[in-house]
C-alpha cells in the first residue's frame, strides 16, 4: 500500500499494527535539536502539517552544487518521547518514522491526533537513500550541524511497518510483554 | 613509515569498514533470515538488511548512515612512531568524511557545535600495543550510537535479578540487558561481555571482544560454554529482528574475562547493531597494506 503526503486523518485511521506500507512525497528529517526546539516553543521554519517527520540524521555531500544524500537510514526514536506528542500536535504530523518505537505518551497522541507510528528498517540506509528522489530545501544547516538539520526529501516509496496505530496499539509494548514474561522465566530457572 | 602511503592505506580501510559488511557477519544475516517464517515482518526486516547490504557494497557507500565512534586497534612494533601513526589517521577520517564514507558525526558536548571533520578530543580513538612482530596490524570498529547507547554494566551481586557473583549471576545480566536493548540497538545484535575488570576497564574490554569473529571459539571453555547458553536463552526472548518479535534477537555473544578487585565484580556489556561494521589490515612497515583482515 503506498500512502501519498500529504496524509488525510482518514487514510492514517485505516492503519494498524504489523502493515508493511510505502510512503511518497514529501519528509522532513528532525530529532534531537529540532524536536527540542519546537517543544521550546521554537517556530518551524516550514510547513509539515500532514506530512511525516523522519527521525534521520542523513550523510549528505555537496557535489557539484547538489545536495547528494549518501546515506538516510533511521534514528532511535525514544530520545524524542518527552517532545513527540507535543510536536504531532504542534506541526499537525501524521506521521512519525523512525526506529526502535516510542513510548505511551506519543502512542496518546497518535489516538488523539490521528498520527502513526512508522518504523523504517534501522541500519538500512542504502535502501532508505535510494527512495529519496531529492533534497528539496534544507533548515537550521548551520544552526544545528548537518546530522540533525531538517531536510527536506522527496521521496518514492519509503519502505516502512506501521508499529503504532492510531488505535492505541503498539507492537512494541507487545513484544516487550512477553519478552518479559520470557526473561523472568529465564531467570528464575537459573 | 611513509606518510601518504599510510594515509592512502587507512582511508581505503575506513571506507572498507563503512560500505562493506564482513563475510562473516553476512553470513550469519543469510542463517537468520533463513529462520525466520515467511510473511512476517521480522522476515521483511532481514531483507530489507540484506538488500542494503549489498547496495552499500556496489554503490561505496555507508551500510548506515550513523558511522559511529571510530575505534582503531593497533599493534605495531617496538619503536613505532605513535604520533605519526595519528596524524595519517586523523588526515584519513578527515578525508573519508569530505567524501561521504563517514558522516559528520563528532559534537563538541559543552556547546553542541558539530566539528565537521569527525576530529575532536576523543575522536578518533587509538589504541595502541606493541607486538613482537614486524608489520603493523590496523582493526577498525565503527559503531553507532543507538547500539552504543543500549550498553548496560551490572555490579555484582544485583538484588534486582537476583544475580550473584557467578556464572549464573553473570548470564541473568546478560540476559537482562538483551530485554532492555529490545530493538533498540538494531537487533539482531551482537554483544560484547566483559566479567571483571574495573569499570572503564571493563567496558573497554567488552568492546575488544567484538573484534573476534563470529565464528571463532572462546579459549577458554568455560567461557565458550556460557556464550552458547546465552545465544541460546536470548534467542527464546521473541525480541527478533528490529524488535518486531521473531526468532533471531542475537547474531553471537563473545565474552572475555579480567581480575577484579576482591570488593568489584562488574558484568560490563556492549550492544554491537547487526551493522556490525568491523575491518582490518596488516599494513607493511612502510605503511601499504599486505593483507586485509577478516576478509
Amino acid at each position: 500500500m503506498v500512502i501519498t503526503t500529504p496524509i488525510s486523518e482518514e487514510v492514517i485511521r485505516s492503519l494498524h499494527v504489523g502493515q508493511v506500507v510505502e510512503v511518497s512525497g514529501a519528509v522532513y528529517t528532525g530529532r534531537d535539536s529540532v524536536h527540542r526546539y519546537i517543544f521550546d516553543g521554537g517556530k518551524c521554519p516550514v510547513d509539515m502539517r500532514g506530512s511525516a517527520i523522519y527521525h534521520c540524521g542523513p550523510v549528505v555531500v555537496k557535489e557539484n552544487g547538489q545536495w547528494i544524500v549518501k546515506a538516510a537510514g533511521p534514528t532511535t526514536s525514544i530520545r524524542e518521547e518527552p517532545y513527540q506528542a507535543d510536536v504531532i500536535e504542534k506541526l499537525g504530523l501524521r506521521g512519525v518514522i523512525g526506529k526502535g518505537g516510542m513510548g505511551p505518551k506519543t502512542l496518546a497522541a497518535c489516538r488523539e491526533f490521528g498520527c502513526v507510528y512508522m518504523h523504517a528498517i534501522g541500519g538500512a540506509a542504502q535502501v532508505l537513500a535510494e527512495v529519496v528522489d531529492r533534497v528539496e530545501d534544507v533548515y537550521f544547516l548551520e544552526k544545528f550541524g548537518s546530522p540533525e538539520a531538517i531536510w527536506h526529501f522527496s521521496v518514492t516509496r519509503f519502505p516502512v511497518v506501521i508499529t503504532m496505530d492510531s488505535h492505541g496499539n503498539s507492537l512494541h509494548a507487545g513484544v516487550e510483554d512477553a519478552s518479559r514474561a520470557r526473561l523472568e522465566e529465564l531467570i528464575a530457572g537459573r | 613509515m611513509n606518510a601518504k602511503s599510510l594515509q592512502a592505506s587507512l582511508l581505503e580501510l575506513v571506507r572498507r569498514t563503512s560500505c562493506d559488511l564482513p563475510p562473516d557477519v553476512e553470513q550469519a544475516i543469510q542463517r537468520a533470515w533463513r529462520k525466520e517464517e515467511k510473511e512476517t515482518t521480522a522476515k521483511y526486516a532481514l531483507d530489507v538488511i540484506r538488500k542494503n547490504i549489498v547496495l552499500a557494497r556496489e554503490n561505496s557507500r555507508p551500510i548506515c548512515q550513523d558511522t559511529g565512534s571510530i575505534l582503531f586497534y593497533v599493534d605495531a612494533p617496538q619503536g613505532f612512531d605513535v604520533n605519526a601513526f595519528r596524524q595519517a589517521g586523523d588526515a584519513a577520517v578527515k578525508h573519508a568524511t569530505e567524501l561521504g564514507y563517514l558522516r559528520q558525526n563528532s559534537v563538541d558536548s559543552l556547546t553542541g557545535k558539530n566539528s565537521g571533520t569527525n576530529l575532536g578530543p576523543g575522536s578518533p580513538t587509538y589504541h595502541f600495543a606493541q607486538w613482537k612482530r614486524a608489520s603493523i596490524q590496523v582493526r577498525l570498529m565503527l559503531k553507532g550510537g543507538g547500539c552504543e547507547n543500549c550498553g548496560v554494566q551490572y555490579a555484582l551481586p544485583y538484588a534486582a535479578l537476583a544475580a550473584g557473583r557467578d556464572m549464573a549471576g553473570v548470564e541473568k545480566c546478560i540476559l537482562d540487558a538483551t530485554y532492555k536493548a529490545q530493538g533498540k540497538g538494531c537487533a539482531p545484535g551482537i554483544l560484547g561481555v566483559c566479567i571483571g575488570g574495573d569499570r572503564a576497564t571493563g567496558y573497554a574490554h567488552s568492546k575488544e571482544q567484538l573484534l573476534r569473529t563470529l565464528d571463532d571459539k572462546n579459549s577458554d571453555p568455560a567461557l565458550a560454554k556460557l556464550e552458547q547458553r546465552v545465544m541460546k536463552a536470548a534467542n527464546s526472548l521473541g525480541i527478533g529482528p528490529m524488535g518486531f518479535g521473531g526468532k533471531t534477537t542475537l547474531l553471537g555473544c563473545k565474552i572475555g574475562a579480567l581480575n577484579r578487585l576482591p570488593a568489584s565484580y562488574f558484568v560490563s556489556v556492549s550492544y554491537m547493531c547487526w551493522a556490525y561494521r568491523r575491518r582490518g589490515a596488516l599494513l607493511s612497515s612502510a605503511g601499504k597494506v599486505s593483507r586485509w583482515l577478516y576478509d
